[in-house]
C-alpha cells in the first residue's frame, strides 16, 4: 500500500470516529462554520468541538507548517483530507480572515516570534482577527489612509477612524495599516501593525447595510496601543504587505458567486413555463438567461484554464486580473435574474412564505461584491495599466 | 485534459505565426483583391502550406493527414486570424474534409480525404439556400430517376467556389424543408454538365459562389454515406465547423485588439496619449477580459472535439456565440478607437470587422448560436 493510501485510511477512520454527526449535516450558511475567538457565536456547540478536535492535529489549517502549528500536509495529503471530509459530508472546521488573509502574511513578511506569536492561536481558532484597511476617506484611493501611528518608544499610539471593518465588534485582534510617516509620496509611510482589540482606546460600531445585515463596521481608534514587537515587515514599507494581501481578497471575493446550485434557467422554467417546442415561455427573459449561463460556463473555462496554467508551471497569467471583475459582475448579474424570475417572491423582505427575505437581501448585498476589495473601475484601472500598459493620467 | 498547449501544439502554433506573418498577411489580400484575383488566395503559398501538411492537419494518419487533431487546426486556424491570411483552410480543410469524415463510407474516405490533405483537390460545401443559415431548411431536390438522381436548384455562399474542384451539395431525397430525414449529400465535380457556378466577392475581399444546379445528372457512388441520413453527420461536422471559425474569429479579434491598445499608446490628443483617458481604458481593459474568456471557451471546445465529447453542440453554440459577440465588440471598437483613420481604407484596420462578420455569419451568427446554446441547455 502506497504512503498516500495509508493516509487515505488513517484520515478516513480518524474523521469517522472524530467528525460530531451534527457536522455532517449540510450548511445553511458560513455561519455554520466555526468563527473562532473569545466569543464565538454557534448555531450549535458542537462547532468548537469539531474546530478543536481538527485542530490538535493542525488540520483546521493543514498547508502551513508544523511548528506553527499547522498540519504540514503535503499537497496531496490535502487533497485527501479535503476528499475523506466531503466523502462524508464533513464541514470545514474553522473559516476566518486569520487562515485567509493575516497567516499568508505573516509567513511572507512576518519574523520568526511573530509567527510563533499568533500562528497557532489561529489554527487553534482561539483568536478571530479583523482586517483595518479602508477609512472614509481612503476607499478606493486606499493609500491616502491617514489613520496616525505616533512613535511612542516601545509601541505606538494609534489615532483615527477605519471603516468597512468585517465584523469588527466581534473579532479580538486587528491588523491594521496606520500611517508612520507623512513626509514622503502617499505609498511610502503606511506600516503594517497588529493590535489588541480588547482596550479602551478601540470603538467599533456595526454598520446596517442595505441588505438589512451588518458585517461591517465603523472602527474607532482613541490613542490605541500597538507594541512594536507587532510591527510586521519594516516600518514604513506596510503598502507591500497591503497589496499582497488585497490580491489574496480579491481571489476570494470573486469566488463568492460561482456554482449555484439550481440553474437559473431551471428556476426560470419552473415559475414561468415553457411553449410549445419547450423553450422559455417569455423569450426576452430567454435570451438574458442564455447569456448569463453562456458567460457563466466561459467564466467557468478561463478559472480552469487559469488554474491549469499554473499547475502546469506558468503561473498566475495575465487572465487572473480579470477574476475579481469578472466575478463579481457575473455574481450580480445572476440576483438581477433572481428577480426577473422569481417576481414577487423575490421582493419579500419579512415572513415565512418570503424565507425571510433571502432571494432580496442576497440581491442586495451582492451590489457590495463589486466595490469591496477594489471596486469594478479600480479592477479596470489595474489590466489598463499593468497588463495593457496604458499610461497614467 | 488540462486546458493548456503540449509541446507539439506550441511548436505548430509558433511555425503558423512565422510563415502567415510573412506570406499571407492583410497586405497580401490587399494585393489580391484590387488585382481583382478571382480565386482570392495565392495558389503559391496555398502550395506551401500544403507542403508543410496543413491540408490534413486534422485529418487521421490512416488518410494520410498529420493527425493533429481539431485542436492543431484550430492553433492554424487562430494564426490565419489573425493575419487575415486568405487560403482553402477554411473550405477544403475545415469544412469539406470534415463534413466528409463526418459523412462519407469508408471508401469513400479512403478515396477523397488523402486527395484533400495532398492538396490534390480542394473541395467546398455547398448548404446554404436562404440568407440564413438554416440546415435542415434545404430544399434543393435530388429526385431518384432509374440508377441515378437529378439535381436542381441554388446554393449560395459557397466557399472558394471558383478555384474549387469538387462539391459536396446537400439536397432533399425525401421530406420536406425542416425535416430531419431525407437529407442527402452527393459530391459533384466542378465540371459537371448542368452545374455553373456564378464567382463573387463577399465584403472580406474572399472568393465565394453561388452554384446554379439545373437538371444535374448525378449517379448513386457520388451519395456520401447513406440516403436520406446526412442530417446528423452533417449536424455533427457543423459543430466542428463552428468551433473551428470560433478559433479563427479569437486570432482575429486578438490582433484587432492588440492593435488597437498599442494605437492608445501612441495616438495624442489634448497634448497626452488618449489610451490616459479613462473613458478609452475602460473599454479596453473590459475587452482584454472578454478576449481571455474567449480563449478559454475555444481550447475547451477545441479539446471536447478531439476528446469526442457527446455533448458537444452546447460547446460548440457556446464557443461560436461568445465569438460572435467578442469579435463584434472587438472590431467595432477598433474602428471607432481609431477614429477617422480606422474608417480610411489605407489603414489595416477595417479589414478585420469586414472578415469578422463574414465569418460569424457563416453556419450561424451569434442569435443562431446563443438560441441553439439555449435549447441545448434545456430551456
Amino acid at each position: 500500500m502506497s504512503d498516500l493510501e495509508q493516509f487515505r485510511q488513517e484520515v478516513s477512520a480518524w474523521l469517522e470516529q472524530n467528525c460530531p454527526e451534527s457536522m455532517r449535516m449540510p450548511m445553511s450558511s458560513f455561519e455554520d462554520i466555526f468563527p473562532g475567538g473569545r466569543n464565538p457565536e454557534m448555531s450549535d456547540p458542537d462547532q468548537k468541538v469539531w474546530c478543536d478536535r481538527m485542530a490538535e492535529r493542525g488540520w483546521t489549517v493543514p498547508h502551513w507548517p508544523k511548528e506553527y502549528g499547522g498540519g504540514g500536509l503535503q499537497k496531496a495529503e490535502i487533497n485527501v483530507l479535503r476528499e475523506e471530509m466531503s466523502r462524508i459530508g464533513a464541514r470545514p472546521a474553522l473559516t476566518s480572515f486569520g487562515i485567509s488573509m493575516l497567516g499568508p502574511a505573516l509567513l511572507e513578511f512576518g519574523n520568526e516570534e511573530q509567527k510563533r506569536e499568533h500562528l497557532p492561536r489561529i489554527v487553534r481558532g482561539e483568536v478571530r482577527w479583523c482586517q483595518g484597511y479602508s477609512e472614509p476617506n481612503a476607499g478606493s484611493d486606499l493609500a491616502s489612509l491617514a489613520t496616525a501611528a505616533e512613535d511612542k518608544g516601545d509601541h505606538y499610539l494609534i489615532n483615527g477612524q477605519k471603516i468597512w471593518t468585517s465584523y469588527a465588534d466581534k473579532c479580538d485582534w486587528i491588523f491594521c495599516l496606520v500611517r508612520t510617516d507623512n513626509s514622503g509620496s502617499k505609498h511610502e509611510g503606511i506600516s503594517f501593525v497588529l493590535f489588541d482589540m480588547d482596550q479602551p482606546g478601540v470603538t467599533a460600531r456595526p454598520i446596517k447595510l442595505i441588505s438589512g445585515s451588518s458585517p461591517f463596521c465603523e472602527t474607532f481608534f482613541d490613542n490605541a496601543v500597538a507594541d512594536k514587537s507587532n510591527l510586521v515587515g519594516e516600518e514604513g514599507k506596510g503598502w507591500t504587505i497591503a497589496k499582497y494581501l488585497l490580491t489574496h481578497e480579491r481571489e476570494m471575493i470573486s469566488g463568492f458567486g460561482s456554482a449555484p446550485k439550481i440553474s437559473v434557467a431551471d428556476m426560470a422554467l419552473e415559475a414561468i413555463g415553457a411553449d410549445a417546442s419547450g423553450c422559455l415561455a417569455n423569450s426576452v427573459l430567454r435570451q438574458n438567461i442564455a447569456q448569463y449561463q453562456l458567460d457563466t460556463m466561459v467564466f467557468g473555462a478561463t478559472m480552469a484554464r487559469v488554474g491549469d496554467e499554473a499547475k502546469a508551471g506558468g503561473g498566475l497569467g495575465p487572465a487572473s486580473s480579470i477574476f475579481k471583475y469578472y466575478g463579481t459582475e457575473l455574481n450580480k448579474r445572476r440576483n438581477e435574474l433572481n428577480l426577473a424570475v422569481l417576481g414577487e417572491s423575490a421582493l419579500g423582505w419579512e415572513g415565512e412564505a418570503y424565507s425571510e427575505g433571502r432571494v432580496s437581501r442576497d440581491w442586495l448585498r451582492s451590489k457590495g461584491n463589486s466595490i469591496e476589495g477594489g471596486t469594478s473601475e479600480i479592477q479596470l484601472n489595474i489590466i489598463a495599466k499593468r497588463v495593457l500598459g496604458l499610461p497614467d493620467a | 485534459m488540462a486546458l493548456v498547449l503540449n509541446e507539439e501544439q506550441v511548436m505548430l502554433r509558433d511555425a503558423a505565426a512565422g510563415f502567415l506573418a510573412e506570406k499571407a498577411t492583410i497586405s497580401h489580400l490587399r494585393d489580391l483583391r484590387d488585382s481583382g484575383d478571382e480565386r482570392g488566395f495565392d495558389a503559391e503559398v496555398w502550395r506551401e502550406m500544403i507542403e508543410m501538411g496543413w491540408a490534413g492537419i486534422a485529418i487521421p494518419e490512416a488518410f494520410g493527414g498529420l493527425g493533429y487533431g481539431y485542436t492543431g487546426l484550430g492553433l492554424v486556424l487562430e494564426q490565419a486570424g489573425r493575419n487575415l491570411s486568405a487560403s482553402p483552410l477554411q473550405s477544403s480543410v475545415l469544412v469539406a474534409a470534415t463534413v466528409i469524415g463526418e459523412l462519407a463510407s469508408a471508401s469513400q474516405k479512403e478515396a477523397l480525404l488523402p486527395a484533400i490533405a495532398a492538396g490534390e483537390t480542394l473541395v467546398s460545401l455547398a448548404l446554404q439556400e436562404a440568407p440564413h443559415h438554416a440546415p435542415l431548411q434545404c430544399a434543393m431536390s435530388a429526385s431518384k430517376t432509374g440508377d441515378h438522381f437529378i439535381l436542381g436548384g441554388t446554393k449560395l455562399l459557397v466557399m472558394d467556389a471558383p478555384a474549387a474542384d469538387a462539391f459536396i451539395v446537400l439536397a432533399r431525397t425525401s421530406g420536406a424543408p425542416g425535416d430531419d430525414e431525407g437529407l442527402s449529400a452527393f459530391l459533384l465535380q466542378a465540371e459537371t454538365e448542368g452545374l455553373t457556378v456564378e464567382p463573387g466577392k463577399m465584403v472580406d475581399s474572399r472568393a465565394y459562389g453561388t452554384l446554379n444546379l439545373t437538371d444535374v445528372k448525378v449517379s448513386e457512388d457520388q451519395l456520401l454515406g447513406e440516403i436520406g441520413q446526412a442530417s446528423k453527420g452533417l449536424g455533427h461536422a457543423l459543430d466542428i465547423i463552428n468551433i473551428g471559425l470560433a478559433s479563427e474569429l479569437l486570432g482575429l479579434s486578438a490582433e484587432a485588439f492588440e492593435r488597437t491598445a498599442e494605437y492608445l499608446k501612441e495616438r495624442k490628443q489634448f497634448g497626452r496619449v488618449i489610451g490616459s483617458f479613462q473613458g478609452l481604458a475602460h473599454r479596453a481593459a473590459e475587452l482584454f477580459a472578454e478576449l481571455e474568456l474567449a480563449r478559454s471557451i475555444v481550447l475547451q471546445a477545441l479539446q471536447k472535439i478531439d476528446e469526442g465529447e457527446p455533448d458537444l453542440a452546447l460547446y460548440a453554440s457556446a464557443a461560436k456565440a461568445k465569438l460572435c459577440e467578442v469579435a463584434q465588440r472587438a472590431t467595432n471598437e477598433a474602428i471607432q478607437m481609431h477614429g477617422g483613420i480606422g474608417m480610411t481604407d489605407e489603414y489595416e484596420i477595417g479589414f478585420f470587422i469586414k472578415r469578422a462578420r463574414v465569418v460569424q455569419h457563416l453556419f450561424g451568427d451569434y442569435n443562431y448560436h446563443l438560441d441553439r446554446f439555449a435549447r441545448q441547455s434545456g430551456f
